[in-house]
């Protein structure tokens, strides 16, 4: 039997390469080619008054400057509005470069080509912009009082409303015993992978050929854009996504202005050109996300059950919308994690200002819709003097009741319909895992040391693997190697590892015989990207389809030669045998041979496909009526609705009674992605995405000034967790299988950043004993809540287990009493 | 993120780059460790037109022991000053400071001249420079002058050190079987410090005999806690005592708002922080 592939803990086979210099991204290629820089605006919102670039053709090395009066045809037309909606009425994009307005600090005005970087930004420095300043929209709720206007014509500021209801939620807070009204707020933060966005773009003229190499999350999209703006026929452009150095969502978003003004103009001066965003470029012109100001409102019974659920969020879309109104979208409907709501109501709006636009970052608006929702259902417990955990549980959908069909439509347009998991098993997993149960005797030891400590909780239920499709392609060559190619693209989650395993698992091959290709549009045409924690999901079911496919094909063909029936054969390590009798073998590489037919013998495994090799039947064609040659196979795998992953994550955080530093002393993690196809590359992914979490939560903010500077614009000033901060995450799995798809997996890209910040928020609230409703949350931002406490202006919460309220042991560091 | 074009000149003795340098005038910048400068260039906010780089100049690099003082050659790095046994056991705090510099890159990388001579008020040597009551040699086209540490540090960013000048040396007091303890405040491991208190102690017979404490980010230089050096002496080195003393490590200060606290906010991390840090070096 061939080793259990599926479901082993082996190690990535693309960590030698990557972790030895051996990667090649963006910026490693195209050496010799001509580098792009761009002026970008200085200020957040103004009009253009005069370009004067007279300075800048002096600079030796310029090759081109260009301005949107440069720009033809389609290329000087708004960029795509990606995810159009009903709803979003208000959708405005952006132009490649600026045409006579700017709307955030950093949007591309001017672009100029030179022989090298340098040359291109010292150029950039010499060209003279003039702009006319406008009134700067900066803040959700400046953005909302609307007093100045980002677009003109999107009155209030508004680029979407939207409402979403099931039940009657106004008769149910009407009649329901208790009801709390809770105001939060969730800072903006950034993707910031390490290798920022980059394209390089090579024309080639004599065959009318555009090749173009992006740092993408989606190279069919970034072809189709480029190919619908440069008018090019789909057949003649190839996009290729090189070794990229994280995505977490910014790179999702295509076609950004480089993408369309590199090949552009590489086509334009007939040579190569590439652009390699800095981190400055990233900070100002790439996409953040996360800003919300929400208002809950929610009645419940005696027992803590959520019987009407209103919500209010007003979201920060940034300057423009080309990704629609996805990331409100996901918050509005996964705020629900795995809880039944009673009647539901989410009303949201969409906002301008004058900052970088929104696009989804992981988590992509679930981080802010479990804020919203944990942060409730501690206050219900905190109202009513329950235990946290036993609230949630007693609000909880049960495994009986799935599938759970909330009566409301996704960001896929499809149903809200979970299709498994187990709430209770994993909340049960997750308070064992904690000591959940002993928690408050730790608490009265830490007390007694005249430390402070809370215990916090968050749960969150994910939609993962959203359509359309993916595809698999397999070919087997005479040699015995297998080639895999799919679409979408790879930033360093494992897919070489997690779909060769799934390969060597279905067909019978070592793991080392198989090879995949992510990302290139001449291997896999059709694809969509990777987005949504959907690459195993979406990829790795159609690769399996299409690894069955040519499995069958093998065995039909090794049936043949063999003269056995296909039901008798299995593939082993590589090799067709007859079950009980691998003695009446064939190597899958001359079933390979067998499948293609052949007139000319170039090497020996060629030439026993050759006419005169061997016995054949005269009467029949060299490939049977219903066959092609080669021994390939290919399917795509496209599911009615994605699929819900679940997890619960739980903190002890201890706060410094005098500085109110804040420090995660454990941190630990319930994951149900369904079936695990390599757990420790999930472990890995939940690993990086707590850290991401963690940043959310204490350390990463935007800081936008009142002009629309941003004013922590490099990793001096923009905080990180890096080793030295990201606790050490205890992290256990439940598997419960999704029943939509073949391999009964769901996604685990996005989970381990999703509730953190709730998590983080309930255990400060928990070890403080006043409400925490924003975040993230910074020493001082503590300390300043705890001075208003002090003076009663800020409320306790009602049945605080804590002591510290009613003076604790003086410790070591405790100020004196005045 | 690309510096301007600049003339790069990398002399190889002192007097090579003086000579450099008296002839670049104003328009030359001195790159030590290049772990500030190379920022700020990259994002233009300055433009040299003369880069001149002091990393071959090997008289200005090590540590010598003079008898009543170490010499820290200028361009000695932190994590040179972190492999000296000299340093640990004569100016205990200057090694702790150093142990809490942003990462092992940046402590490869960085000197202890440089980061002095940058006078960043968040930087972590000129505090524990301070209160060692170090002395700074400068050189000149005319030669050599020595200044004290209370004089050195001039305003932010702002020394001493004049045109056509180079910190050479910094000579530091034996603290010999002084309790040092850096305590820094900071967010993130290699963040610039928030604030930061550098004390360190003579303890005789269980009571203070001798304290220097120096602030970090609490004004636009480091600056020196004199009045809680003044009150600690004599003090036994228990928390109710020092942290009497300690109160009034604010006064006096001038510390900056921004993203990472309110000047209130260091105020009171100061008093904490001078605290934590007089117990610690006291062995308490």
């Amino acid at each position: 039997m061939t080793t259990q592939m599926f479901g082993a803990p082996i190690r990535r086979k693309e960590d030698p390469r990557l972790l030895t210099g051996g990667g090649r991204y963006l910026d490693d290629l195209g050496q010799h080619a001509l580098a792009a820089a761009f002026v970008r605006s200085p200020h957040a919102h103004a009009r253009i008054t005069d370009i004067d670039v007279t300075d800048a053709v002096d600079v030796g090395g310029i090759v081109a400057i260009y301005t949107w009066e440069d720009l033809p045809g389609k290329v000087a037309e708004p960029l795509p509005l990606l995810i159009p909606h009903p709803t979003l009425t208000h959708g405005r994009t952006g132009y490649a470069l600026a045409r006579d307005e700017v709307n955030h600090v950093g949007e591309p005005v001017v672009m100029v080509v030179a022989t090298d970087r340098y040359l291109a930004e010292d150029a950039c420095q010499r060209i003279r912009v003039d702009y006319e300043l406008l009134p700067v929209v900066v803040g959700i709720e400046n953005a909302r009082d609307g007093a100045h206007l980002v677009h003109e014509d999107a009155p209030g500021n508004v680029a979407a409303h939207m409402v979403q209801e099931t039940g009657d939620v106004e008769a149910a807070l009407a009649t329901a015993p208790h009801t709390l009204t809770l105001d939060l707020a969730i800072e903006r933060s950034a993707c910031m992978p390490m290798e920022g966005k980059g394209v390089y773009a090579r024309w080639n003229d004599e065959d009318g050929e555009l090749r173009i190499y992006s740092s993408t999350q989606t190279s069919t999209g970034v072809r189709a854009a480029v190919a619908a703006k440069l008018e090019l026929p789909l057949a003649k452009v190839e996009c290729i996504a090189p070794d990229v150095g994280g995505g977490f969502g910014v790179k999702i978003m295509h076609p950004w202005p480089e993408e369309v003004l590199v090949p552009w103009a590489a086509r334009l001066l007939k040579r190569e050109v590439k652009w390699a965003e800095d981190r400055r470029e990233h900070f100002i012109s790439s996409a953040h996300e996360r800003g919300q100001l929400q208002k809950v409102t929610v009645g419940f019974d005696d027992e803590g059950r959520v019987l009407g659920l209103d919500v209010k969020f007003w979201h920060d879309n940034g300057a423009y919308t080309p990704y629609g109104i996805i990331v409100p979208i996901i918050t509005s409907t996964q705020l629900l994690g795995p809880y039944k709501p009673g009647a539901y109501r989410c009303e949201f709006w969409s906002l301008y200002t004058n900052t970088v636009l929104v696009t989804p970052y992981r988590g992509a608006g679930r981080p802010q819709g479990v804020f919203a929702m944990e942060r409730t259902m501690d206050a219900i417990a905190d109202y009513l003097d329950l235990d946290r955990a036993e609230v949630r549980s007693r609000n909880f959908i049960l495994p009986e009741e799935m599938p759970y069909d909330h009566g409301l439509l996704f960001q896929d347009g499809r149903p809200l319909k979970y299709d498994s998991g187990d709430f209770p098993a994993s909340l049960d997993k997750l308070k064992k895992l904690v000591g959940w149960d002993d928690f408050e005797a730790y608490r009265a030891e830490a007390e007694a040391e005249g430390r402070k400590v809370g215990l916090g909780i968050g749960c969150y239920v994910e939609g993962t693997g959203v359509g359309p499709y993916e595809g698999g392609h397999i070919t087997i060559e005479t040699s015995g190697r297998v080639n895999v190619a799919t679409g979408l693209t790879t930033q360093g989650q494992g897919h070489q590892t997690a779909f060769a395993q799934i390969v060597a698992q279905e067909l019978g091959v070592p793991i080392e015989d198989v090879h995949v290709t992510t990302g290139d549009t001449r291997k896999m045409p059709y694809a969509v990207g990777t987005f949504a924690s959907r690459a195993a999901v979406m990829s790795g079911n159609a690769i399996a389809l299409a690894t069955r496919n040519v499995k069958a094909k093998a065995l039909r063909i090794a049936a043949d030669a063999l003269e056995v029936s296909e039901d008798d054969l299995e593939i082993v390590d590589g090799v067709v045998q007859v079950k009980g009798a691998p003695t009446t073998s064939m190597p899958l590489g001359t079933v390979a041979v067998l499948s293609n037919p052949l007139r000319y013998a170039f090497d020996d495994a060629a030439k026993a496909a050759t006419q005169f090799a061997g016995t054949f039947d005269p009467d029949k064609p060299p490939v049977a009526d219903d066959e092609e040659p080669g021994l390939e196979g290919r399917d795509f795998y496209s599911p009615t609705q994605a699929t819900f992953a679940n997890g619960m994550h739980a903190a002890i955080v201890e706060t410094d009674p005098v500085t109110a530093e804040i420090r995660i002393l454990r941190y630990c993690v319930i994951h149900d992605c369904g079936t695990m196809i390599n757990p420790m590359i999930v472990e890995g992914q939940v690993h990086g995405g707590v850290a991401q979490g963690v940043g959310g939560a204490l350390y990463e903010r935007m800081a936008y000034d009142e002009s629309g500077q941003l004013l922590n614009a490099s990793f001096m000033d923009f905080l990180m967790p890096y080793a030295s901060e990201v606790p050490h995450i205890e992290a256990d799995h439940l598997e419960t299988p999704s029943p939509l798809n073949p391999l009964g997996i769901k996604g685990a890209g996005e989970a381990g950043c999703i509730p953190v910040s709730a998590v983080i928020a309930s255990a400060i609230e928990d070890a403080e004993g006043f409400p925490i409703t924003s975040m993230p949350i910074s020493p001082v931002e503590l300390w300043e809540l705890r001075q208003r406490h002090e003076t009663g202006e800020l409320p306790s919460l009602r049945h605080h287990h804590g002591q510290h309220q009613t003076a604790a042991a003086p410790s070591r560091d405790q100020e004196p009493t005045a | 993120m690309i510096p301007v074009q600049f003339d790069y000149a990398a002399p190889t003795t002192l007097q090579e780059a003086l000579g450099v340098l008296a002839e670049a005038g104003e328009d030359a910048k001195v790159i030590a460790g290049g772990q500030s400068l190379l920022p700020i260039l990259r994002m233009r906010l300055n433009a040299p037109e003369k880069v001149v780089d002091l990393g071959r100049i090997e008289e200005l690099r090590g540590i010598t022991d003079e008898g009543s003082h170490l010499v820290i050659g200028a361009m000695t790095t932190y994590a040179d000053v972190l492999a000296s046994s000299a340093v640990r056991d004569h100016a205990a705090l200057l090694v702790e400071a150093v142990k809490t510099v942003a990462d092992p890159q940046i402590r490869h990388r960085g000197t202890v001249g440089g980061a002095l001579v940058h006078a960043d008020p968040a930087g972590d040597v000129g505090a524990p420079a301070l209160a060692l009551g170090a002395e700074f040699v400068i050189t000149g086209p005319g030669g050599e002058r020595t200044v004290p540490a209370d004089e050195f540090f001039r305003d932010l960013f702002e020394t001493a050190v004049g045109e056509g000048e180079l910190l050479t040396r910094i000579r530091v007091p034996k603290h010999t079987g002084w309790g040092a303890h850096y305590e820094k405040f900071v967010r993130v491991a290699h963040q610039w410090s928030i604030v930061a208190v550098g004390a360190t102690v003579r303890v005789d017979g269980g009571s203070i005999a001798e304290a220097r404490v120096g602030l970090t980010n609490m004004g636009s230089t480091p600056l020196r806690a004199t009045a809680v050096e003044q009150a600690l002496v004599g003090r036994p080195a228990t928390e109710e005592a020092v942290r009497e003393a300690c109160a009034a490590a604010a006064e006096g200060t001038d510390p900056p708002s921004d993203l990472n606290g309110s000047a209130d906010y260091r105020r009171h991390l100061a008093t904490v922080l001078t605290r934590r840090a007089v117990l610690a070096a006291a062995g308490a």
